[in-house]
């Protein structure tokens, strides 16, 4: 059932052109909407705050981020002295690649129908494909190893500087990213658990019947909230921002970096935050699908995930036009103590009715046991949390006594 | 020496418990103290455990050029040194060579979010000297421009406040608003900022026609955006989490380092200059001393917003009770007559002349003023030798001796704290560094 179709009967040149196609397709389209994404996030932000922002360059100040791309480019490459300079030079690289790499499995389009085997394709020179790079089987996790591997980006970058403040930033990077990739990857379980395949493809069409075949209960609200706070705090963006933190750190990791390299750094936050919405209206919104007006099916669905994915582009940047900051330790907080345990619980709970199902338990049973386990679940976790709080305290007032 | 007139306050605050405190803010290690030659070497070491990181005076959230010094365990601060002096232009030795005139206009750049209180604190000063009666409708101007003032500096905390702890749509608000004050006061003096508007001997300016509308409009429009900036920031989770419980102080040490204005008030201890010392005309208003209980990042910040409230009360009774008559003193020796009496009197000419080019001369002695600025005591001392020059002339300057409190507070909290408290003491350096 999964698998491009252009595969199905061997692979010959025009497939690989076709590949290339795709590929050249996505890479100019992220690019082209990263630049706008830029402009958007000024322009939104400005209106927030009664500002107009940029409205210089272009119509609308629409080339703006166009005219600091070549600024940028001509700008002097600095590296300082202390710096470990193979890396230096390499974490914008990892960065901005990861961001495209990522966004290789997001299906921007064919139309989805419900309970139809080769649904969401669409016929490109001739050929049925996927509107979608890739489309390997473990899709999701490849989005989770390559969001992992863009922390290498933000974390090698502070630490190559060989400067404080973005040591500071690596430093927090990386706490940052091992406590909410785990939120992350929980939240995609469930989805992955209803829709009972890892591939992004098949995730869609499991969504495809319209507005009552989006998960709205089962991941709808829990794991939905939790893969949006935990998007948030892995893309860096504002609430969730302590790794760049103008006001702390400067900029945290990309302190020392100038010139066209702060640019793919630039580049990459806005790449992942595109990336990032449209997985999340992959995994949750039903992506391409949805009504089908006038014939149109090769337009409608490309349009109503852009339109989805505008949603989420703004939420982002309502974000960073409202929320303070949260501090270090309380993004850990968050992490550790609320999303990772609320979501285990809901995994619990979901994995148990759906167990019961399948084996036909009766219904008040699999209830009455479910409730005693999850309560006995929260009670084991309020004590773990209990004795963390009192182990801390104990370790501080001995410091105190000691004399800090 | 013409003593300062200031009634005995009476001190709430245990007086042992004060020493008590004095004794151990000196020695609980809290101030790093440490030369720059050691702090390199400390940089120098392969030592995991410590790290010296200087914040300033390049960086964000320092407000100008104040630089702090951080001994850093991670990200805990274990001991920090406020340094100042990066902003230093010898106003106050500049002073001694401008006449009492021309003294206006160089305080005026000290405090540059309200200058209009060191102008009144110097003028005062300079008035208390002369023995000079100012006409009660200068009195009246200078308290409705003064709280003005004190609107538009505690509006400006409120958007850097809300800057430093990264809700930056919040420093747009605060700047929106306060620019309404600020084109107010355009209309008024002139100028946006260093108005040189208070003068000794009463004010350089009538209010203009239709300063009643201007000031309505102000009253009408800023109480449904404090509203709005109580449900963006008290309001909100992240925000009181980020300042509740931060950078606490004791009044006890609070007073002990010298701490006044909203840090000392948000304690508890109700200590406010308007109403304690008063000047002007605040006995004839009515406001109230807003006071916190925990001497917290965020009674400081809630003091604050409180206090524009207060602050347009005292506003709106000043619009209602404006008298009449003269704007500045009538004593020739102290203001330049009128231009069209230039023309007519021969005296006039010379009272004109002898203002402008010699000054006039204050009586020998010595003289503190205090005015509660938004940043707390604001206080002018002169000393006069009787020439139209001052001798000496220094201003306490509350930011100065806020920034005490800095490595008292900020032991034991993260960067970010740090960041939050440093906002919260709202210094100018401006006025630190003379």
């Amino acid at each position: 059932m999964f698998g491009d179709p252009i595969y199905r009967d061997g692979v010959d040149w025009g497939d690989v052109a076709l590949m290339g196609f795709k590929v050249l397709l996505a890479f100019v389209f992220l690019l082209v909407a990263t630049m706008f994404m830029v402009w958007f996030e000024r322009k939104v932000v400005g209106d927030m705050q009664n500002r107009i922002g940029p409205n210089v360059a272009g119509p609308w100040g629409l080339l703006q981020t166009f005219a600091d791309g070549v600024k940028f480019f001509f700008k002097e490459d600095l590296k300082p002295a202390n710096s470990d300079p193979l890396i230096f030079r390499l974490a914008p690289y990892l960065s901005a690649v990861t961001a495209f790499v990522a966004f290789a499995i997001v299906p921007v389009g064919g139309v989805f129908r419900e309970g139809e085997i080769d649904t969401g394709t669409v016929t490109l020179f001739g050929k049925e494909t996927y509107l979608q790079v890739a489309d390997p089987p473990i899709g999701i996790l490849l989005l989770l190893a390559v969001s992992s591997i863009a922390v290498y980006g933000v974390m090698l970058a502070g630490w190559a500087s060989g400067s404080k403040y973005p040591l500071l930033g690596s430093v927090r990077a990386s706490a940052q990213a091992i406590s909410y990739e785990a939120a992350l990857g929980l939240s995609v379980v469930a989805v992955v658990l209803l829709a009972g395949t890892l591939s992004t493809h098949g995730i869609v069409a499991e969504q495809a019947g319209g507005l009552r075949s989006w998960f709205w209960l089962a991941t709808g609200v829990v794991p939905f909230g939790v893969f949006l706070i935990a998007a948030t705090a892995e893309l860096n963006r504002p609430p969730f921002d302590l790794v760049e933190a103008e006001q702390e750190l400067v900029g945290g990791f990309h302190t020392e970096y100038s010139s066209i390299r702060f640019a793919l750094f630039f580049l990459a936050e806005f790449m992942n935050v595109i990336t990032m919405s449209a997985i999340m209206v992959t995994l949750f919104f039903g992506g391409p699908a949805g009504p089908i007006f006038f014939g149109l099916d090769w337009l409608w669905p490309t349009v109503w995930f852009f339109a989805k994915v505008l949603v989420f582009l703004f939420v982002f940047v309502w974000f960073r036009a409202t929320l303070p900051r949260l501090r270090y330790d309380q993004l850990m907080h968050l992490g550790w103590k609320v999303l990772i345990p609320m979501m285990l619980g809901w995994l619990l709970v979901f994995a148990a009715i759906r167990q019961h199902r399948l084996d036909n338990v009766d219904t008040a049973v699999a209830i009455v046991v479910g409730l005693v386990l999850a309560i006995g679940a929260t009670a084991l976790l309020m004590a773990a949390f209990s004795a963390g709080d009192r182990a801390y305290e104990r370790e501080n007032t001995i410091k105190d006594e000691v004399g800090g | 020496m013409t003593a300062t007139e200031s009634a005995p306050v009476e001190v709430d605050v245990d007086t042992d418990e004060m020493i008590a405190s004095r004794r151990r803010l000196l020695d609980d290690g809290k101030v790093l103290r440490l030369s720059e030659i050691d702090a390199e070497q400390v940089a120098g070491d392969i030592d995991d455990e410590r790290m010296i990181i200087n914040m300033g005076p390049q960086h964000p959230s320092t407000h100008g050029v104040l630089r702090i010094m951080f001994e850093l365990q991670g990200e805990t601060v274990v001991r920090s040194k406020p340094i100042i002096g990066y902003l230093h232009t010898g106003m106050e030795k500049t002073a001694e060579d401008l006449s009492y005139l021309q003294g206006c206009t160089n305080v005026t750049r000290m405090d540059y979010a309200s200058n209009l209180f060191t102008e009144l604190s110097f003028s005062l000063a300079v008035e208390k000297l002369l023995g000079l009666e100012i006409p009660e409708r200068a009195t009246w101007i200078r308290m409705l421009m003064t709280e003005l003032n004190r609107m538009s500096s505690h509006l400006l905390f409120l958007a850097t406040n809300g800057m430093d702890l990264g809700a930056v749509g919040m420093m747009l608000y605060g700047w929106k608003e306060r620019e309404d004050v600020l084109r107010f006061f355009e209309s008024v003096t002139g100028l946006r900022m260093n108005h040189n508007y208070i003068r000794p001997g009463g004010v350089a300016a009538d209010l203009h026609d239709g300063w009643e509308d201007g000031v309505a409009r102000l009253l009408a429009g800023l109480p449904k955006r404090l509203d709005e900036f109580d449900i963006l920031m008290t309001g909100q989770p992240i925000w009181r989490d980020r300042t509740q419980g931060i950078g606490v102080i004791s009044t006890e040490d609070a007073v002990a380092l010298g701490a006044t204005g909203p840090i000392l008030r948000s304690t508890g201890y109700a200590w406010d200059l308007r109403r304690d010392m008063p000047y002007l005309a605040y006995p004839d208003v009515d406001f109230d001393v807003v006071v916190g209980t925990y001497g917290d990042t965020f009674d400081r910040f809630a003091i604050r917003l409180n206090e524009i409230r207060e602050s347009m009360r005292i506003v709106e009774q000043c619009l209602e009770r404006m008298p009449s008559g003269d704007y500045r003193t009538d004593d020739r020796k102290v203001t330049p007559p009128p231009r069209a009496r230039i023309d007519e009197s021969m005296e006039a000419l010379i009272h004109h002349f002898k203002i402008f080019t010699e000054g006039y001369t204050v009586p020998e002695g010595e003289v503190y003023a205090a005015v509660e600025s938004p940043r707390g005591e604001l206080g002018c001392y002169i000393v006069s030798d009787g020439s139209p020059k001052p001798q000496r002339m220094h201003i306490r300057g509350p930011s100065f001796v806020n920034l005490q409190t800095l490595p008292h507070v900020l032991q034991g909290g993260l960067i970010a704290d740090a960041v939050a408290v440093i906002s919260s003491v709202d210094p100018i350096m401006g006025e630190v560094d003379r």
